[in-house]
C-alpha cells in the first residue's frame, strides 16, 4: 500500500470537488491544467487557490485598470504589502488593509482579532515594523441586541490582539446600517516602517535552499476558511465556526521580534506569510514568484494535534506562522534566534528548480502540482454586469419638510452611533504604545511619528457606503476624494492608498455593475490626485440569505508630513479666531445621514465629487501646514456643515463658536447637507490675510462665517438663531451615546 | 548614571522607555534581557509596560521567575532605584517589592486614554521635580489596573505617604467619577517603604516630549537623574 492510500482519501470526483466550492467548468479545468485527475490533496488545494479569496477570479480583470505607479511607489501590488517612500533617505512605510468580514460574523472576537494578526503580519513579513493600526467597521443598527454582541466582540478582539502585540490602534471608521445585520464588514488596516534596502520579499530562490517553517504549531483550526469566505452566507452559517481560526498575540509579537532580528542578518533569501489557505498560498506564490519549485516534507511540519494528515496540514489557516527560504548553510543560525525567542524553526523542504511545488510523506511523494499555473493562471472571469433599472428610483431627488426644531436635529445627529464619537472603542485600543500617535483618535487623520525623527504619515479611513449604493461613480470618487481631503486637513500630502473592495454577489448583474462602476470611480480620482494603489484585497459574497450590503470600497490613505509639528488637529484651539469656509455650502440633501436617520430615507443621488476643486484643497491646506497658517481645520462630511462646527468645539479646550450664515437655502439643506469639497478651518487673526490670498492663489472659494467664542454653539442663518446651546450639553451627548447604548 | 529596561517576551513599553530615557534625556541606557543574570551595572531598572509572557496566567506572575527579576529584587533589596510602569507595576506587586495587587479593571474592559493624577508625595527620588499637590496629565493604558490591597496594609500606605499618585479631576479632587478603574484609594502609584522602588500604572514615558498631548511625564524621569546624579 503506498503512503497515500494509507490515508483513505476518498476518489476524487465532481461532487466531491464541488463541496469544496468548485465549479464543474473549473474542476474541468484543472483536470486540463494538470493532464490528469488530481488526487484528493491536490484538489483541496486546487480548490483553494482556485478560491475568491485567493485568485481575484472575479475582480482581477477590473483591479487592472487601477493606478499603481508614481516616483514615491516602492513596491506596488501583488507581495505582501505595499510600500511608499518618505524622504530622500530611504525611509519608507508599508501598508495594507485587508478584510475578516466572514470569520467576524461567525466569531466575532477571534474573527476580528485574527484579521488584525493576519494584517500585521503582511507588514512585519516585509521587513517592516508596525507602527500603526487602524479598522474599518461596519455593522446593523444597535438597537439589536445581536448586532451589540458582534460590535462589542469586534472591537475587543481588536483591543485584545493590538494591545498585546504592541501596535497602537491609532483609529479608523465605525458605521452602522441595517444592511451590515447580517454581514458585519472588519477590514484591518496596518502600517510599518523598513529601509529601503531592507525590504524582504516572498522570494523562493536558489536550488537546494532550505524551507522553513516558523512560528506556532500546525492545527486543524480554520481548514477551508479562504474557500468560507468565497460564499454567500445563509442560516447554517454558524455551524462553520471551527473555520475560524484562533489568535495568539503574544506568539505574533515573539514572531515579530524573531523575524526582524532574523532580517537584520543576510540569512534569509525570501520570506511569506501563511495567511489565507496557509501553506498552499504560501509555497505556491513563492515558488511561482521566482520561477522555481519546492519539495515539502510534510511529515516535518510541527504539528499540535495528532494524526494529521497532508491534506489538512496544508489547507490549515492555523495563525502566526511563516515559511522563509534561507540561504544553504544557515538554518542552525536561523534556529539560534528563533530558539531565542522560544520559537520553533523547522527546516520542511527545499528549493528546487522543476517548476513543481512537490509534498511528501514518509519520504514519498502523495503530491505535486506545478506552481505557476496554479497561482498565476487561475480561472479569470470577466462576469457580465448592467446598471438595474430600479437605480433611477433610489436617484431621484426626495422633497422633505424643513423641520422646525433645527437645534433638536443637530443633537439627533450628535447622538447617531455613526456620527457620535467613537471613544468607547478607541479607548479600548492602546493608541499611544509606541510613542508615535502624535495625533490622537478622534481628528481627521491619525499621525504618526516616524523613528523618533520629526517625519511622519497621516493616515485616513473612508468609505461612505451610502453614496456608493446610490451612486456607485461618485461614491468611489468620493471615497477617494475623502480621505484624501481627510490626511490633508492633517497637514500631510496624500501619496497613496490601500483598498478593501467588500461588495455582493458579483455573479449577480447589478452587484458586478456596482463592482465595476464604483472601480471606475476610484480609478478617476486616484489619477486625478496622483494617488496610486500599492496594496489591498477583494471581498465578495457579502450577502446574507441573498441581502447584499451596499457597495463599500474602504480607502484607507496615507500621507507624507515633513514636520509632525506641522500637523493640524480638527479641534479650535484658541478663542477669538477666525472661523472660515473653504468651498461653498450647494445644500445637497440626497444621500446624507440627515435624510436616512431623521426621515428614513436612503434616497436621492450622491453629492457629485469635482476632483479639480479637491487637488486645490490638497495644495491649499499642504501650503497652509507647511506655513503654520491654521490653527484648525476639519472635513465637512456625514451630518453636514452644523455637526462639523460642533465637532470643532468638542476638544479638550470647549471653545466655542458663533457662526452667521447667509443663503439662499432651506435651514435643513444648508446646515445638514453633504457636497463634497469643504473645510472648516480655524485661523488666528494675524493669519487671516494670508490665508484668504491662499485660498485666492488656488482658486477656491473662502468666506469668513464666523469666530470662536465664549462655551457656546451658536448658528444662525439671515439672521434668524438656529442653534443655540452649551458646548458642554452638545459634547455629553455626542461623547456618551454609544457608551449609553453598550451599557 | 545608566539605566537598564528589562526586556520580557511580551515587553511593548520597552523602546518606548529606552527611546525617553536615551534620546531625550540623555541617560546611558542598555536593554536587560529576561534570560539573563548581569544588570550591567546600571543605577536604575525599568520594567516597562507590556504583556510579559502573554500575560495568559496573571499579569507579572510568570515574569516574576524569571532570571533578572530575581537579580532586580537583590538589587531593590540592596536600595537600587526600581521604576516598574504598568505591566512593571503588576510584576513589582507580584514579586512583593510592593504591597497589594492589581485586579481587572472595575468596568471589565482595556482603557487608554489621558488621566488627571495629583502628586501626592513629592519627596521620593521619583517625583521631586513636581510640587506636592500638582496635578499632572499622563496616560493610562491597561485592562489590570485596580488597585487592590487588605485595610490594614491601605492604612500602612497612607500613614508611610507611600501613595505618590492619585486619579483625580483637573482640579486634584480624587471623587470616583475620576477613578478609571476602580483602584482603592484612587491609588495610580506607590512607593515601598524605603522609598527606591515605585510603581505606577500610568505611562511617564508616553507623555515626556514637547510633541505629544502634554511633556509631564518628563519631569518624573528627570527627578530620577537628579536623584541618582545627587548620590553618586
Amino acid at each position: 500500500m503506498s503512503v497515500y492510500e494509507s490515508f483513505n482519501y476518498p476518489e476524487v470526483t465532481y461532487p466531491i470537488a464541488k463541496e469544496m466550492g468548485l465549479t464543474e467548468g473549473e474542476f474541468e479545468g484543472a483536470k486540463n491544467l494538470i493532464g490528469r485527475n488530481p488526487n484528493y490533496i491536490e484538489l483541496g488545494i486546487i480548490s483553494s487557490m482556485y478560491s475568491e479569496h485567493c485568485s481575484y477570479k472575479s475582480s482581477r480583470v477590473h483591479l487592472a485598470k487601477f493606478p499603481t505607479e508614481a516616483p514615491w511607489v516602492v513596491q506596488g501590488p501583488g507581495e505582501n504589502a505595499g510600500v511608499i517612500s518618505v524622504d530622500d533617505e530611504g525611509l519608507c512605510v508599508c501598508f495594507k488593509v485587508e478584510s475578516h468580514n466572514h470569520p467576524s460574523f461567525i466569531e466575532p472576537f477571534q474573527g476580528a482579532a485574527t484579521g488584525v494578526g493576519g494584517i500585521l503580519r503582511d507588514v512585519f513579513t516585509m521587513g517592516a515594523r508596525p507602527v500603526a493600526a487602524m479598522n474599518s467597521l461596519r455593522f446593523g443598527s444597535l438597537k439589536s441586541a445581536k448586532n451589540r454582541y458582534i460590535f462589542e466582540g469586534v472591537v475587543e478582539g481588536i483591543s485584545h490582539y493590538g494591545n498585546c502585540f504592541g501596535v497602537p490602534t491609532v483609529g479608523g471608521e465605525v458605521y452602522f446600517n441595517d444592511c451590515y445585520n447580517g454581514n458585519p464588514l472588519v477590514n484591518a488596516f496596518a502600517l510599518g516602517v523598513v529601509q529601503k534596502d531592507r525590504i524582504f520579499l516572498a522570494k523562493a530562490e536558489g536550488k537546494g535552499n532550505p524551507v522553513i517553517y516558523v512560528g506556532a504549531k500546525t492545527g486543524r483550526d480554520g481548514i477551508h476558511g479562504a474557500t468560507m469566505a468565497s460564499a454567500e452566507f445563509d442560516e447554517n452559517s454558524e455551524s462553520k465556526r471551527p473555520n475560524v481560526q484562533i489568535g495568539d498575540p503574544f506568539k505574533e509579537k515573539l514572531l515579530l521580534e524573531a523575524c526582524l532580528e532574523l532580517m537584520k542578518t543576510d540569512y534569509i533569501v525570501g520570506i511569506q506569510d501563511m495567511g489565507a489557505a496557509g501553506l498552499t498560498s504560501s509555497s505556491f506564490e513563492m515558488a511561482s514568484k521566482s520561477g522555481s519549485g519546492v519539495r515539502l516534507d510534510l511529515d516535518n511540519v510541527p504539528v499540535r494535534e495528532n494524526n494529521m494528515t497532508p491534506y489538512e496540514i496544508m489547507l490549515s489557516e492555523t495563525q502566526e506562522r511563516m515559511l522563509m527560504v534561507a540561504k544553504k548553510g544557515y538554518e542552525d543560525k536561523v534556529k539560534e534566534i528563533f530558539d531565542k525567542w522560544d520559537l520553533d524553526a523547522v527546516v520542511i523542504g527545499e528549493v528546487t528548480d522543476d517548476g513543481y511545488v512537490r509534498l511528501t510523506w514518509d519520504g514519498e511523494e502523495v503530491a505535486a502540482l506545478e506552481a505557476a499555473p496554479l497561482a498565476d493562471e487561475a480561472p479569470k472571469y470577466n462576469r457580465p454586469y448592467s446598471r438595474p433599472d430600479s437605480q433611477d428610483l433610489l436617484q431621484k431627488t426626495v422633497k422633505t419638510e424643513c423641520p422646525e426644531d433645527i437645534q433638536g436635529v443637530l443633537l439627533q445627529l450628535l447622538a447617531n452611533p455613526t456620527i457620535a464619537s467613537k471613544r468607547w472603542v478607541w479607548e479600548q485600543y492602546d493608541h499611544m504604545v509606541r510613542v508615535g500617535t502624535v495625533q490622537l483618535p478622534g481628528s481627521d487623520a491619525a499621525v504618526i511619528r516616524l523613528n523618533e525623527s520629526d517625519k511622519g504619515v497621516a493616515i485616513s479611513s473612508d468609505c461612505n457606503s451610502r453614496y456608493c449604493y446610490l451612486n456607485p461613480y461618485e461614491g468611489g470618487k468620493a471615497a477617494i476624494a475623502e480621505s484624501a481631503r481627510n490626511v490633508a486637513v492633517s497637514g500631510a500630502r496624500p501619496r497613496a492608498f490601500t483598498n478593501c473592495l467588500n461588495f455582493g454577489n458579483t455573479e449577480k448583474e447589478a452587484i458586478m455593475w456596482q463592482f465595476a462602476t464604483a472601480l471606475e470611480g476610484i480609478c478617476e480620482a486616484a489619477k486625478a490626485l496622483n494617488t496610486p494603489v500599492v496594496s489591498g484585497n477583494v471581498s465578495l459574497y457579502n450577502e446574507t440569505e441573498g441581502t447584499p450590503i451596499h457597495p463599500t470600497p474602504t480607502i484607507v490613505m496615507v500621507g507624507v508630513i515633513d514636520d509632525v509639528t506641522k500637523r493640524i488637529g480638527s479641534y479650535f484651539i484658541d478663542s477669538s479666531s477666525t472661523v472660515y469656509l473653504l468651498g461653498e455650502n450647494t445644500g445637497h440633501v440626497g444621500g446624507s445621514e440627515y435624510l436616512a436617520s431623521i426621515h428614513g430615507k436612503e434616497l436621492g443621488d450622491a453629492p457629485a465629487v469635482d476632483l479639480v476643486h479637491e487637488k486645490a484643497i490638497i495644495e491649499f491646506m499642504c501650503e497652509a501646514a507647511d506655513q503654520r497658517l491654521v490653527n484648525a481645520a476639519h472635513d465637512i462630511s456625514e451630518g453636514g456643515l452644523a455637526v462639523a462646527l460642533a465637532e470643532m468645539t468638542f476638544g479638550a479646550k470647549e471653545i466655542g463658536v458663533t457662526v452667521k450664515l447667509e443663503s439662499e437655502l432651506a435651514a435643513d439643506a444648508l446646515l445638514f447637507g453633504e457636497n463634497h469639497g469643504r473645510v472648516i478651518l480655524e485661523v488666528s487673526n494675524v493669519n487671516a490675510a494670508a490665508v484668504e490670498k491662499l485660498a485666492e492663489k488656488h482658486e477656491l472659494p473662502i468666506s469668513r462665517i464666523g469666530r470662536t467664542l465664549s462655551d457656546r454653539i451658536e448658528i444662525s442663518a439671515d439672521g434668524r438663531k438656529l442653534i443655540d446651546i452649551k458646548v458642554k450639553d452638545a459634547e455629553d451627548i455626542w461623547k456618551n451615546s454609544i457608551g449609553k447604548i453598550m451599557k | 548614571m545608566k539605566a537598564g529596561v528589562v526586556v520580557f517576551p511580551g515587553s511593548n513599553c520597552d523602546h518606548d522607555c529606552y527611546h525617553v530615557l536615551k534620546h531625550v534625556l540623555g541617560v546611558d541606557t542598555v536593554f536587560l534581557w529576561h534570560k539573563d543574570t548581569d544588570l550591567q551595572g546600571v543605577d536604575l531598572v525599568v520594567l516597562p509596560g507590556g504583556f510579559s509572557y502573554g500575560d495568559y496566567l496573571r499579569c507579572g506572575a510568570i515574569a516574576k521567575f524569571s532570571p533578572i527579576v530575581s537579580e532586580i529584587v537583590d538589587f531593590a533589596n540592596n536600595g537600587g532605584r526600581v521604576l516598574g510602569i504598568c505591566n512593571g507595576f503588576q510584576v513589582l506587586t507580584e514579586t512583593g517589592l510592593l504591597p497589594g495587587a492589581l485586579m481587572r479593571n472595575r468596568d471589565l474592559k482595556f482603557i487608554c486614554k489621558y488621566v488627571n493624577l495629583r502628586v501626592d508625595n513629592s519627596d521620593t527620588p521619583f517625583s521631586r521635580m513636581y510640587a506636592a499637590g500638582e496635578v499632572v496629565g499622563i496616560p493610562v493604558a491597561h485592562m489590570d489596573g485596580n488597585y487592590f490591597i487588605d485595610p490594614e496594609g491601605l492604612a500602612k500606605l497612607e500613614d508611610n505617604n507611600q501613595i505618590v499618585f492619585r486619579y483625580c479631576d483637573e482640579n486634584g479632587e480624587c471623587i470616583p467619577g475620576t477613578n478609571p478603574n476602580g483602584s482603592l484609594n484612587n491609588i495610580a502609584g506607590i512607593i515601598n517603604e524605603n522609598g527606591n522602588v515605585l510603581g505606577m500604572m500610568p505611562h511617564p514615558e508616553r507623555s515626556a516630549e514637547g510633541v505629544m498631548e502634554t511633556r509631564d511625564g518628563y519631569f518624573l524621569f528627570e527627578s530620577i537623574i537628579k536623584a541618582i546624579g545627587g548620590a553618586a
